[in-house]
């Protein structure tokens, strides 16, 4: 018996010890857990000072009102920027359509099948496709079979077929989020399935849809890859008249300027990321504010 | 809910709107039509990086006197350029080395025919940290010593390049196995194209190679004289002995007079032969070589080394004559002059 007490003052004894220990391993992932957020946030701020630092000075209204020049103090992103937005309205025109209507297929009529999964699987996979094999479809697809060229159009479709995945994953993620409830209410009131998804689905579900559509222009914009494989340009002293024009981007356009000889260069570099990243955070917050508002409201 | 559906309604209705709106913008793209006596057109150049500078100065240049010409260059790199030229894609194509016989066949194959025309000299140009003070200059033996295949991880030390050079370790920095730099220098050096020791640091860009020799005094690397005179604060470039006993720097003088041997080799553009039968290409090409422009591929904007005045005449009267097909059937040549182009 005497044995057994002095067993259990010593345990009592190692659980105190152990518990010292236990609540510094709990303190050590606290602090663990810091530095690895502050990591993140330090090498964005010390980029971000970097890229400030560097191409405030050369963000005049001269840099958006002018083409490209050898001359660094003449050289502007006009054509770069007004490539990206031509090419961002027609892939959204493209893809918006095409992944909204996929997700209500797939969410309200499909039945649940072989088809609806493999649909399904090659969704999934195909989010995951590195952006340069979509370059290498649209150059073989759209460049040289369907002849489109070099031009903005081919590019919209290229990234166009990038963006669906995201765009129907959202979409399902937010026609899924509507309560079954509402369909059933509308059915009863004796609506048919076209009129429940029109009336009732589809305004519940856009906020959600357009939060995706939002984020996957943003993801496309930053893309260079696929539009350096089907052939964007570098230097493109005038603006895409129709969709079949040839035409540059930001991040093409930003891309040469830091390869360029002149250390000039890489100040404009640094100020066309300022003017890419102020078009993402901008978008970024289209996205959320549309969330929210519209969220209220239905 | 009617308010729901009407507001709901109407934000359908604008969007029709604006999908009808955006199409009817699409459907009315047209073809740009000829005006009275002014040139008009579209040119299309594509090619080599290294070649870029000098052709979108010209396409600069050119476009304030046309307007209504519109000149596009692309960067794919010379072997690309020269497939998109093949694939009937492009009017005129960069090269920072002759056509290769493969190349030419397939244009062949194609079904057209091309005006082959250098236009400027490039002189690589080796540097060394500032710092160093024991390089004054280097023989192409004591390169290729440095250089070639049999170097790799046996010739690491400075030392082991000529007696007297320090006990350092060799930090060498080059351009990708890709680039038409690379090929050339192994070609010049080390005597075959691509055969070159592995253990470097590439680099597709010029700057991180100036960026990478700057950080390390034992360093030594190569690259195109643009990115050797916007440097020189940042790299000293070695003079080089070809094997006469006399060192020379690279320079405007001594890659334009051909001196500076065996680095300085020529860069091409190549023209479409039915394309130069359109006015404003050839308009461009005639521009391209006439005095008004040679110039100023060597501004400091530029940073290349022009051709003599007299070769540009030939070239140009050899491009009014259009004479086709390749004067280098054996692709690349170290040393060579442009001579030939003269006859």
């Amino acid at each position: 018996m005497a044995e057994d007490t002095g067993t259990l003052g010593r345990s009592a004894a190692v659980f105190k010890a152990s518990m010292q220990w236990r609540r510094l391993k709990s303190h050590f992932f606290v602090v663990l857990g810091l530095l690895s957020v502050l990591l993140g946030v330090v090498a964005l701020l010390v980029l971000l000072v970097d890229v400030i630092v560097q191409g405030s000075g050369w963000l005049d209204w001269q840099f958006f009102t002018s083409f490209d020049s050898r001359f660094p103090a003449r050289a502007g992103i006009k054509a770069a920027l007004f490539g990206t937005l031509y090419m961002m309205v027609f892939t959204m025109l493209l893809a918006v359509p095409i992944g909204v209507m996929t997700a209500i297929y797939l969410e309200e009529y499909a039945g649940d099948n072989w088809f609806t999964q493999f649909i399904q699987v090659n969704i999934a996979n195909l989010a995951g496709v590195p952006s340069i094999v979509y370059g290498l479809l649209g150059l073989q697809v759209f460049v040289r079979i369907m002849e489109m060229g070099r031009s903005v159009l081919a590019g919209s479709c290229t990234m166009a077929l990038l963006i669906l995945p995201i765009i129907i994953v959202a979409s399902r993620e937010a026609i899924r989020a509507v309560p079954p409830s509402m369909r059933e209410a509308s059915f009863a009131l004796g609506a048919s399935k076209w009129e429940t998804v029109r009336h009732h689905v589809l305004p519940y579900a856009l906020p959600g849809m357009l939060t995706g559509a939002i984020l996957a222009a943003a993801r496309a914009i930053g893309e260079t890859a696929p539009l350096i494989t089907i052939g964007a340009l570098t230097f493109v002293p005038f603006l895409p008249e129709h969709p079949l024009d040839r035409f540059t981007v930001l991040p093409i356009q930003i891309f040469n300027w830091v390869s360029r000889a002149q250390s000039e260069f890489h100040h404009l570099a640094a100020a066309g990321i300022i003017v890419l990243l102020v078009v993402l955070i901008i978008l970024n917050s289209v996205a959320i504010y549309l969330r929210q508002r519209l969220r209220t409201r239905y | 809910m009617p308010a729901t559906m009407r507001m709901s309604r109407r934000r359908f209705n604008i969007a029709a709107a604006g999908l009808a709106g955006f199409a009817l913008l699409a459907a009315c793209g047209g073809d740009n039509g000829e005006s009275d006596g002014e040139l008009k057109g579209d040119i299309i150049v594509d090619g080599s990086s290294t070649v870029f500078p000098i052709t979108m100065a010209a396409a600069e240049e050119f476009s304030l006197k046309h307007s209504g010409v519109r000149v596009s260059v692309g960067v794919s790199g010379t072997g690309g350029g020269f497939k998109k030229f093949a694939a009937g894609e492009t009017d005129i194509s960069d090269a920072s080395r002759p056509i290769k016989p493969s190349e030419a066949e397939a244009i062949a194959a194609a079904g057209f025919e091309y005006i082959e025309i250098p236009v400027a000299y490039d002189g690589l140009t080796v540097v060394v940290n500032p710092d160093n003070d024991w390089v004054d200059c280097l023989t192409v033996d004591e390169l290729k010593k440095m250089w070639e295949p049999a170097a790799q991880r046996t010739i690491t030390n400075w030392n082991q390049i000529r007696d007297g050079f320090p006990d350092l370790p060799l930090d060498l920095f080059a351009p990708g196995v890709d680039s038409g730099t690379f090929d050339y220098f192994t070609e010049a050096i080390v005597g075959e194209a691509q055969s070159s020791r592995g253990d470097f640091q590439a680099s597709e860009d010029d700057n991180v190679l100036v960026t990478g020799v700057s950080g390390s005094r034992s360093a030594i690397g190569y690259f195109g004289f643009s990115y050797y005179v916007e440097n020189t604060d940042k790299v000293r470039g070695v003079p080089i002995d070809s094997g006469n006993g006399t060192c020379v720097e690279s320079t405007f003088a001594t890659v334009a007079d051909g001196s500076y041997q065996p680095l300085s080799r020529p860069i091409f553009i190549y023209v479409r032969k039915d394309a130069a039968e359109r006015p404003e290409v050839d308009a461009f090409i005639k521009y391209y070589l006439s005095k008004e422009f040679t110039p100023l591929i060597s501004s400091p904007e530029v940073g290349y080394v022009q051709l003599g005045d007299d070769v540009y005449a030939a070239l140009t009267q050899r491009f009014a004559n259009r004479v086709t097909g390749t004067l280098w059937p054996n692709g690349a040549e170290v040393g060579a002059s442009l001579d030939r182009y003269m006859q």
